[in-house]
């Protein structure tokens, strides 16, 4: 009798022990789980309190714990403050340029408006060219349907409109895509060292089909106020056909027979300034196969890796909306504080008397 | 039956209670030197501009050299690729860069560290940095091989900042009672920290080498750990208008983040105009950074700078 309650026992025991265990494991994970909701991570914590306040940051600590003093530093409340941009605006007022940017209605919201919100509001006037009005972007309607084949008569409609409605209102006239982003400053600093009386435009130079060269038209071309005149003129005289659907080789051509000079938009050291694409296809070595086009349209030696562009590159293009803001940040915001950058290149002749005028006013160890 | 449950009930409040201990005792370890120390930081005053404009162009040269960084980068041979671009591309901007590497790779000058751990790695590197170049440089950076860095600015935000008192910067992050610097952002010591922390790396129930005590803890949480009991506190590193310097994100990812959030301001929301690195490149994306930082820019902006940083030798940027 006694075994059977010693068998009973045993059993029953064995049974609690394995509920004890159930229990235990149970109560285990609970308790995990709970623990890593309550102190789970929080994540970047931006503080969200005034930076002024030294001690903000610690206000759940102890006296003990707050650190004296701050992270920010007081040498510039804003970051442009100590920046002097008299040379720029002295420019912007000297070289005087329009720009118009070809777009069309299905682009202007997905393309043109990123334009408007970066580059565009550095020139002195700016127009977009779309076949159809727009008068809330706005842009103008060139009366005209949309296409690559449209591409070369838009261009000469453009033009014709600057012309008739603007002409005296600049000194050089720029024409730009809608994924073309330009560096006006630089822009001016190029064509201030010329006359826009003077038959003349500028671009990246290709040279195939025309004996100077001819303009890319994605990088952009700028043409003097006579090369416009000399444009417009062309057709009314019929020097230049109207029909074409290369617009910048078309355009090329017409240059040429009406004698404006296709300049030399490279710097002082030798580097292009206008970019049919975007940086990263020209810095990187070997990004464009040696079976591309673009190496034996160039008119100048075409380079690739760092010797490429310009530190005072005019345009890219194939820029889509990102890397247009992207530019925008690497050019006008981010920068390495005190650097002396290898390449200083001279002001201008003129600008610099006017300039150095300016300075004698200021601090002459000032350079 | 009643006696079934009540040992049901009896394992549950066993198991809680096991579950709770470990996990105090994981935080004890965090938290235990929280109260310990005292920590001042002593904030010298950068000049400001009515007092840059009187310093002479010698004076800021000299004041410039005063910040002397030391570089180190860890890498694995997989990172080869973004080693090389990092190799010829921002570290030439640092007094000295070194890589330290998990094993030896071929072609690749390295410092093996003979671990794959990472944060072994660390400590090792960490620990030669200080023994070999203690009296060279004030200042040392820890980065990835993705990311990209400008000492200049680095050495802009460090201006007012003494190098003999602890400083522990970068971008941080907070996990429950633990602020640690994020090794993705970059990490920055002063040689007070770093002779701290080596005081502290020889001592294993303070700074050990295997941290957590279940599971793995990451190298930059298990460093806070280690600068913790030293009174070596981690701060977030700002600008003036309160932006991250530290960024661990790419400009094209902040971009693209910015153009959803707050498409108006996109430029203007985004980052620093002061940053100091960058995370998550390409090799690619390295050199059209340094291009984009360190030679594209618009003529006719100029600025009177507290500091000047010469281009460095064996570099076209």
């Amino acid at each position: 009798m006694s075994e059977i309650h010693f068998r009973e026992m045993a059993s029953k025991s064995w049974l609690n022990f394995l509920t004890f265990l159930c229990g235990s494991a149970i109560g285990f994970v609970l308790c995990s789980q709970l623990f890593s909701i309550l102190l789970g991570e929080q994540g970047d914590t931006q503080p969200d309190i005034l930076h002024n306040d030294p001690h903000a940051r610690h206000a759940d600590d102890n006296g003990q714990n707050h650190l004296e003093g701050q992270m920010n530093f007081n040498a510039d409340s804003s970051q442009h403050k100590d920046e002097n941009t008299d040379i720029a605006e002295n420019l912007y007022q000297k070289v005087k340029i329009l720009c118009w940017v070809m777009t069309g209605p299905q682009n202007l919201e997905k393309k043109a408006k990123h334009v408007k919100a970066t580059w565009a509001q550095r020139c002195n006037k700016v127009l977009f060219m779309s076949s159809e009005e727009d008068k809330d972007f706005p842009a103008v309607g060139l009366k005209t349907r949309e296409g690559r084949d449209q591409l070369y008569w838009k261009t000469i409609k453009a033009f014709q409109y600057v012309h008739d409605h603007y002409l005296e209102d600049a000194d050089w006239f720029m024409k730009a895509d809608d994924d073309t982003y330009v560096i006006l400053e630089n822009l001016r600093w190029l064509l201030s060292k010329y006359n826009p009386e003077e038959p003349i435009y500028f671009g990246r130079r290709f040279k195939p089909y025309v004996k100077q060269g001819y303009m890319s038209g994605g990088a952009g071309y700028v043409l003097s106020k006579e090369a416009l005149k000399r444009f417009v003129d062309a057709f009314k005289t019929d020097k230049c056909t109207h029909s074409s659907s290369i617009e910048d080789l078309a355009l090329g051509r017409c240059m040429e027979i009406i004698n404006v000079e296709a300049g030399d938009s490279r710097d002082t050291i030798g580097k292009e300034t206008f970019h049919p694409f975007v940086p990263e296809h020209h810095l990187i070595r070997g990004y464009l196969p040696r079976t591309f086009w673009y190496w034996n349209y160039n008119y100048y030696p075409p380079v690739e890796g760092p010797g490429c562009c310009s530190d005072l590159a005019v345009s890219f293009h194939y820029v889509d909306p990102t890397t247009m803001y992207e530019l925008e940040y690497l050019v006008y915001h981010l920068r390495p504080y005190g650097y002396l950058y290898r390449y200083q290149p001279a002001l201008p002749e003129n600008i610099r008397k006017e300039v150095s005028r300016d300075y004698k006013k200021e601090d002459p160890k000032v350079k | 039956m009643l006696s079934e449950s009540s040992s049901f009930l009896k394992g549950m409040m066993l198991g809680s209670i096991f579950c709770a201990l470990i996990t105090m005792l994981g935080h004890i370890r965090i938290g235990h030197g929280d109260r310990r120390h005292q920590h001042k930081h002593h904030h010298l005053q950068a000049p400001n501009k009515e007092d840059i404009l009187k310093i002479s162009q010698d004076e800021r040269m000299e004041l410039s050299k005063s910040f002397r960084v030391y570089c180190i980068i860890l890498v694995k041979p997989k990172d080869v690729s973004l080693w090389a671009a990092v190799r010829e591309t921002w570290t030439k901007h640092c007094d000295k860069a070194e890589f330290f590497s998990s094993e030896n790779v071929k072609v690749f000058e390295s410092i093996n560290m003979e671990t794959d751990d990472m944060w072994l790695m660390m400590r090792k590197a960490y620990k030669y940095a200080f023994d070999k170049y203690r009296d060279q440089y004030n200042w040392f950076f820890l980065a990835r091989p993705t990311m990209f860095a400008i000492m200049e600015n680095l050495k802009y935000f460090l201006l007012k900042k003494d190098p003999s008192q602890p400083f522990y910067l970068g971008h941080t992050i907070k996990s429950g009672d633990l602020e640690y610097v994020s090794v993705e952002g970059g990490i920055v010591l002063s040689i007070e920290s770093m002779k701290r922390l080596n005081s502290l790396l020889g001592i294993p129930e303070k700074c050990p080498e295997q941290g957590g005590m279940i599971w793995k803890i990451s190298e930059d949480k298990q460093l806070a750990v280690c600068l913790k009991y030293a009174g070596v506190f981690a701060e977030n590193a700002e600008d003036s208008e309160g932006k991250d310097v530290f960024n661990t994100k790419s400009v094209g990812l902040f971009i693209k983040e910015a153009m959803s959030n707050h498409p108006n301001l996109v430029v203007e929301g985004c980052c620093s105009d002061m940053a100091v690195t960058f995370n998550g490149l390409t090799p690619n994306q390295m050199h059209v950074m340094m291009y984009g930082v360190y030679r594209l820019r618009a003529f006719g902006h100029i600025f009177h700078d507290a500091l000047v940083f010469l281009p460095p030798n064996g570099s076209d940027n």
